[in-house]
């Protein structure tokens, strides 16, 4: 799931000025090239299945080559089909689909909390280390730092602060903890991006602003941020794929049952019975990235006014 | 001022009443003092030495060039007049106020060798960006941009972005940005610098009219011989290490005198880029040098 959430952002990194397409047959062009993508894993999956051993490649004792049983490896339309099927063999059980797209939902919802809250927090911080020097120096390298403790670490840690807390009526929702630890993965890359950004504008822009007797704010609004645009944008991507990720693993270390965290582990525990279902939430989860990843280029397209590439 | 900016430019003689200095100054204030300035600058080769007792004068309505080769301190005098660096010694005046607060009075316009317009802003919205800045109303905004596309001759590329202009053309709107408040003095840091011979030609004939037509005073700084002589009331000619002034010469070109073709090809012309050759290299031109000229 990571790689396919990190896969959609780098196009966006190394394509600034994206190329303008026109014509129908030009619209349709990536949707295509998607499906044909789609189309060529599930050829492999396929292919290797029917070519490979049963018990994979064994060299010495190390299996190089995994195995290519139905119950390592399901079938493509296996999969599929069992995303159309009842959930569980109880009566009136809703369709697999429905079950995962359900979680996914939630996930999303707390995912994209997670975000906005990282979002913030990170734009925040950049703007404060941009400002002073001084606490540039001093906040960054625990800002790197914060990234090198180990999520399942302090994810039980979150929850059972967050048990705790009650205000008036209101007690603290177990989801917030998960879009908590989401938004302390996701405020770095926009930490770090968007102080880059800051930094980027050019001296004349910086002289010219100075002439005009510009304070900070003014400067900040009408130069800095803009020109931090470029910057911004990848840094939200990989923002919104770490806010996934996030919510996912939270979600599991955390023991919230709603998301499709969950339903990733209790399916892979059911995977010796029934292989296909291991892999509807895995779907869900691939999903949920790419529609994380769509949103930020939504953004994208309503800043392409600071994309345009610098006047020569 | 409403009215009087919506008459069609160019039409007016100097002062023009289309275009009327921002203020009107204590009579016999200079534009520009700058007196016994140095500037040294501390790298990690050690202090450079900038400027060194720099001493210059520039009257209101004056059109002063700066000569010298690169490294001579002519760009850091100009930044040091526009508050953009602080000398290190000595005072510098502009309209008989410190530079910094005539910085923060928006007394000049500036413009640099590259346009540096802000690339996501239309052409209008860069001209714009001053008046923005300094709170004029929006509708008043809008017939001063209009008015100041119409002078530097871009009126129909005011929605266009600084990506769809040539380098002449975003040089024009960064003139047109310096003038947008009307300053009673331009500063301008090589502003041809980066444009092709004819583009560059075009655009000091250009630059004349515009001075012509608002009275401003202006510090040019370039390294080229006929555009100083082209342009300016008075060459000031630099040396470098340290940057001092060397050399003044006075063009005797009036301001009467229309900057066009006929001028690069006249004796007097010549005859005045030779002497400012003479003062930039310390000695006389050989009579060699003379006639092939």
């Amino acid at each position: 799931m990571t790689s396919t959430a990190m896969t959609a952002a780098a196009p966006g990194a190394a394509g600034l000025r994206s190329r303008p397409l026109d014509g129908v047959g030009a619209r349709l062009r990536a949707p295509l090239q998607g499906m044909l993508g789609l189309l060529a894993v599930a050829a492999l999956w396929e292919g290797y299945k029917a070519l490979a051993p049963e018990d994979g490649v064994v060299i010495g004792e190390t299996r190089v080559l995994p195995r290519t049983s139905d119950l390592a490896m399901p079938h493509v339309w296996d999969m599929v089909a069992r995303l159309g099927e009842p959930t569980t063999s109880l009566p009136g059980a809703v369709p697999l689909w429905r079950t995962v797209a359900d979680a996914a939902l939630v996930s999303l919802g707390i995912a994209a909390v997670g975000w906005l809250v990282g979002t913030a927090v990170g734009l925040g911080l950049a703007v404060l280390m941009a400002r002073l020097r001084i606490v540039e120096l001093g906040l960054l390298p625990w800002i790197v730092l914060s990234q090198t403790v180990p999520l399942i670490a302090f994810a039980p840690v979150v929850r059972s602060w967050g048990a705790r807390i009650e205000i008036g009526g209101w007690e603290w929702p177990p989801w917030l903890s998960v879009a908590l630890i989401a938004s302390y993965l996701a405020f770095f890359p926009v930490a770090i991006g968007a102080l880059r950004g800051l930094q980027s504008h050019s001296a004349i822009h910086a002289d010219l602003m100075h002439s005009y007797a510009s304070g900070w704010w003014s400067t900040l609004r009408r130069v800095r941020l803009p020109s931090a645009v470029p910057y911004l944008l990848p840094a939200l991507r990989l923002g919104a794929a770490s806010a996934v990720v996030g919510t996912v693993v939270a979600e599991v270390s955390t023991g919230f049952l709603d998301g499709i965290g969950r339903l990733l582990v209790s399916y892979a525990g059911q995977a010796s019975g029934d292989p296909a279902k291991a892999w509807a939430p895995i779907f869900g989860a691939v999903a949920l990235g790419l529609v994380a990843a769509m949103f930020v280029t939504l953004i994208g397209v309503l800043l392409r006014p600071y994309r345009r590439g610098e006047a020569t | 001022m409403i009215e009087q900016m919506s008459e069609p430019a160019g039409a007016a003689d100097r002062p023009s009443p289309s275009f009327p200095p921002s203020l009107p100054g204590p009579i016999g204030v200079p534009a520009v003092q700058v007196s016994g300035v140095t500037k040294t600058f501390r790298t990690r080769a050690g202090l450079v030495e900038a400027l060194a007792d720099v001493d210059l004068s520039v009257a209101e309505g004056e059109f002063v060039a700066l000569l010298g080769p690169s490294g001579c301190g002519k760009s850091t005098l100009l930044r040091v007049i526009a508050d953009l660096e602080t000398s290190t010694t000595g005072e510098v005046e502009v309209f008989g106020k410190t530079a910094a607060r005539a910085r923060e009075d928006q007394d000049y316009g500036i413009a640099f060798q590259q346009a540096g317009l802000l690339p996501w802003r239309t052409v209008a919205a860069n001209v714009a960006l001053p008046l923005e800045l300094h709170d004029l109303p929006r509708k008043q905004r809008k017939e001063r941009v209009a008015h100041l596309l119409d002078l530097v001759g871009l009126g129909d590329f005011a929605q266009h972005h600084p990506d769809q202009l040539s380098g002449g053309m975003q040089q024009r709107v960064a003139i047109a940005r310096s003038l947008a408040e009307q300053p009673r003095l331009l500063l301008m840091d090589e502003p041809f610098g980066a444009l092709d011979e004819m583009t560059r030609e075009r655009m000091q004939a250009e630059l004349a009219r515009i001075c012509a037509e608002t009275g401003a005073a202006v510090v040019f700084v370039t390294h080229s011989i006929p555009e100083a002589v082209f342009l300016a009331d008075r060459v000031v000619v630099m040396s470098p290490r340290p940057g001092r002034i060397t050399g003044v010469v006075a063009t005797g070109i009036g301001r009467e005198v229309p900057r066009d073709d006929a001028l690069r090809e006249d004796r007097a012309f010549f005859a005045k880029v030779t002497e400012v050759r003479e003062a930039l290299h310390g000695s006389p031109v050989t009579g060699v040098g003379r006639e092939e000229r």
